[in-house]
This record gives C-alpha cells, structure tokens and sequence, in this order.
C-alpha cells in the first residue's frame, strides 16, 4: 500500500527544497525536491540518519523555517507565511522538555491556551485536567527544575495537548513509556501526527506510515503499516529500512 | 542521617555561611573604622575628623529638611539618569538585535562613547546645554548608556533558541512573546545592569553636580571642601552610599522573589 490511497490531505510539501547558506561553495542542501503527503489523523513517521534533514522538515511543518523552494502547506495553509493563522491549531511535543523555568507546571501547561486568550478559570481547568491524565496531579505547583525529566516531559506533552489542535508532531523522544502514552493521546484525540526517529523499532511500533529518508531528506522508502502489514511483513519491511539506513 | 537531620544540618551550613558572609564585611569596615578613629586622635580634624562627629552629621543631614533635600535631588537625578540610559539602552539594544545595519552602525559608536571620560562629558554638557538639570540629565544618560545598551544586547542574544522556538510554535502575538518569554529570560541580566549601573551612576552624579549645580550632594560637597570640613564630606558621601546600599538591597529582594524558580546547588559558588 502507498500514499496514493490517501483520501485526504493534511500535510502536503511539494518539491521542497530547503538550502542552508548562500548560494555556492558554502550552500548546504538539507532537502531535496521532497514531496510527501500525510493524510487527516495518520501518524507518519519520520525516519532516517542523523543529519538527513528530519528536524529540517519539522520546522518546515511547524512553520518555523521557510522552505528555498516548493510548497509546505498544513491544511491548506502555509504555516510559514501564514504563521498566525496556525494559533491553536499545530502543536509541538520537542526532544527536550523544553519547559520554560520560571514557570511551574501548570503554568508551562497554561502557555498555549494564555497565547489563545481563554480566561484564567478556563485555562486552570484544562491545564489540571491534562496534567491529571499525564499523572501529575500534586506537582502543578512545583517549578521545572524540581521535576524529574520523566515528568518534566509529562509536561510538555500535557502543554502540546491542552490547546487542542489537530496537528502534532513529535520530535525524537526517549523514553518509551512517554512515546506509547503520546501515540495513545493522539489516537484518542483524533489528531495528525508527524515524529522523528533514527530508531528503526520505535517507528514499526508508533507509526502507521513509515517514511525513510535518504540524505539530503528525500524519500528512500514510503510505506503504510495495516495492522497486517505490521504482523506479516514487518521483518521484510525492517530489513528494507536496514538496508536504506546502511547504505 | 534522616531526613530531619539532614535538613538541620543544611540548615545551620547556610547560617554559618550567612555569618561569614556578613563578617567579610563587618571585619574589614570595623578595622578601617578603629584605624580611623585611632587617627583622629593625633591629627587635626580636617585631616581625620572623629567618627563620631561624622555620624551625627550625618544623622543631621537626614533629619533636616533644608539638607535632606539636596540627598533628594541628587537621588532622582541618579534615577532619572538611570532611567533614561536603561530605555534609550534598552531601545538600540534592541535595534541592534534585530538589524544587522543598527548592530554595525551603532556598536562602534557606543563602544566610543564607552571611552569617552565622564569629565569630557561634563564640558561637552556645559557647552550644548543652558539648563542645570538637562546638563545633568545628558551626563548620566551619556555615560551610562553603552553599558546599558550592551548589557540588554548580549541578554537578547543569549536568550535560549530552544525556549524561544518552544513559544513561537505556539504562534503568540508580539506582546505575549514579550511578556511570556523576552522580559522573564532577560531579567536577571536586567537586574545586574541596574546594579552595575547604580555604582557609575552614584560616582558621575557628584562629578556632574561640582558644574553648576546649585544643590544636591555634589554641590554640597564642594561647598565643604571650601571650607575644609572633611566630617561634613564624609557625611554628605556617606548619604550617597546609604542610598546605593538601600537600593542594591531592593534590587537583591527583587531577585530573590522573582527568580525564586531558580534551583540552588549547596555546592553552588
């Protein structure tokens, strides 16, 4: 099965290029000509070597980098050029916590929904109710540094979900517990999803599409994983990435 | 140990830390002071007055209101240079974050005026300006606005990337990026500015009051050195250095409440 059975589009780039530098001998080129669709509510996975663009591509999505070339449109946005119109609607669960420390927990929760201005009640009850699910409840009061980095990614991910947007993308995450509770929440919330990942494990188990990428980030290998394809053919599908990522 | 334990002990290691602390201070403002006192028994008091004298001359300066108000003047004068310098600072730092042409135009040019001697100030002030207080006002502004500005520059530039992309993915308004990330990440090196700043500010003050001024601590200064008082000019310094204390003191207690977030380390410097 490929990406042309996909009936809806959520994440669309279109012959992206991304290059880093001035034009010459300096000029990196990140992203090559890339096209990649993800459909409404599928978790894509992102997967490839350290330095073949990955994190390139998640900023393009989240709208923090412009492309050189081509089209990156969520939702039929461009969420670079048409940033604020993204308020509420993408959120970003990075590597790090990267908790603000001069907030507490709650507080680092509330950020999102401050940025969309609902009322103080309004965010207090979100913020607790989300914190409550990750397992915090106790430590909304307590500040970043006095949480363990478990919970300090409780937190983050608490923060991604409380504003509720569609669209989620996950930068490389550690500790497996939090990744099963990450895909969990978005397939119960019903969002998109796009993680990155060098690990070829992680990405049979959370995704249902696996995209490898070959440096400089274009697609090597792009295939939907059916809860059959995952039961029949994952070691075939294992081996195929290997062999991509050895290259 | 128990937990009990461990906390009464952390607990007595941070009082008798605050007590060597304070005594660092005590010991060595208590010898100069014995080795003064002992002077001012062999030498003439306009050489070396009593210290007693100079503390109820002080004690004078404060509760008479003819003399407390040049402290005054002098004080919002320090302040309203300081305030000036910090918002002019604080704008071109800004600028010069932003624009790479503000950054190359301006930073050569306050680097010179970094270099440029708080009494060449002091001329160029009388030769622009008419009003006192505007003399006055410049010298402070001129004088403290290099540092000012690259204190706040190296504070925007230091600002963490992965915070600030943290809050961008939130796509805020610039009014709540400002509020919810700038202002809390660049405090601290705000704060330090300011205490930096105050000590300058304090030293130019009486510098620019010795031109022309018609009041305030400098003047007051000058007046005693005429008449050859060395107790009325320790009095009237000492005002000065009372009110640097006063507010590095505030500006300590600012820290302490605003940045209560931070982890202490008990192997911390």
């Amino acid at each position: 099965m490929t990406t042309n059975d996909i009936e809806k589009t959520a994440i669309s780039l279109e012959k992206v290029s991304k290059v880093f530098g001035k034009a010459g001998a300096g000029a990196f080129t990140a992203v090559d000509t890339l096209d990649l669709q993800v459909a409404q509510g599928q978790m894509l996975a992102l997967l490839g070597k350290t330095g073949c663009g990955k994190s390139t591509i998640f900023n393009m999505i989240a709208g923090l980098t412009e492309p050189t070339k081509g089209s990156v449109t969520v939702d039929g946005h461009d969420p670079f050029r048409q940033f604020d119109a993204f308020r509420g609607k993408m959120a970003i669960v990075f590597q790090g916590d990267r908790l603000l420390p001069w907030r507490t927990a709650i507080e680092n929760v509330e950020l999102g929904l401050e940025i969309l201005g609902k009322s103080n009640d309004e965010r207090r009850a979100i913020a607790e109710r989300w914190l409550e699910t990750l397992g915090l409840r106790g430590h909304e009061n307590d500040y970043p540094h006095a949480l363990s980095g478990g919970m300090r990614q409780r937190v983050s991910i608490a923060r991604a979900f409380a504003t509720n947007e569609p669209f989620s993308a996950l930068d490389e995450m550690t500790a497996r517990k939090l990744r099963a509770e990450f895909v969990k929440l978005v397939k119960e919330n019903g969002k998109t999803a796009v993680f990155i990942t060098h690990s070829i494990n992680e990405a049979l188990e959370i995704g249902d599409r696996i995209v490898v990428l070959k440096r400089p980030a274009n697609i090597a290998i792009d295939v939907l994983l059916t809860p059959e394809a995952k039961a029949e053919k994952q070691e075939v599908i294992r081996g195929q990435i290997q062999s991509v990522l050895a290259a | 140990m128990t937990a009990a334990q461990y906390q009464d002990s952390s607990a007595s290691r941070l009082g008798m830390a605050a007590l060597r602390g304070a005594a660092s201070y005590i010991v060595p403002l208590g010898v100069i002071a014995v080795i003064w006192q002992i002077a001012s028994l062999f030498f003439p008091p306009f050489l070396f007055p009593s210290l007693v004298d100079v503390f109820w001359r002080f004690i004078s300066i404060v509760t008479d209101w003819s003399q407390f108000v040049d402290v005054l003047a002098t004080v919002l004068r320090i302040l309203a240079g300081l305030a000036g310098a910090f918002l002019i600072g604080a704008l071109l730092a800004v600028l010069m974050a932003r624009s790479r042409l503000a950054h190359d135009f301006l930073s050569p040019a306050l680097t010179l005026f970094q270099g440029i001697p708080a009494l060449s100030w002091v001329v160029f002030a009388i030769i622009w300006f008419h009003g006192i207080e505007s003399r006055i006002f410049f010298i402070m502004v001129m004088t403290t606005l290099p540092a000012f500005s690259f204190q706040v520059l190296g504070a925007l530039q230091g600002m963490s990337r992965d915070l600030t992309e943290m809050v961008m993915s939130f796509r805020p308004s610039r009014a709540k990026l400002f509020t919810a990330m700038i202002i809390p990440a660049i405090l601290p090196d705000i704060l330090t500015a300011w205490k930096v700043n105050l000590g300058n500010a304090s030293r130019v003050v009486v510098v620019a009051e010795l031109v022309g001024a018609t009041g305030g601590v400098g003047y007051q200064l000058l007046q005693q050195q005429q008449v050859f008082d060395m107790a009325g000019a320790l009095a009237w310094t000492l005002q000065l250095v009372v009110f640097v204390l006063v507010v590095q003191a505030i500006l300590t207690l600012i820290e302490k409440i605003a940045f209560r977030y931070r982890a202490v380390s008990e192997r911390a410097l």
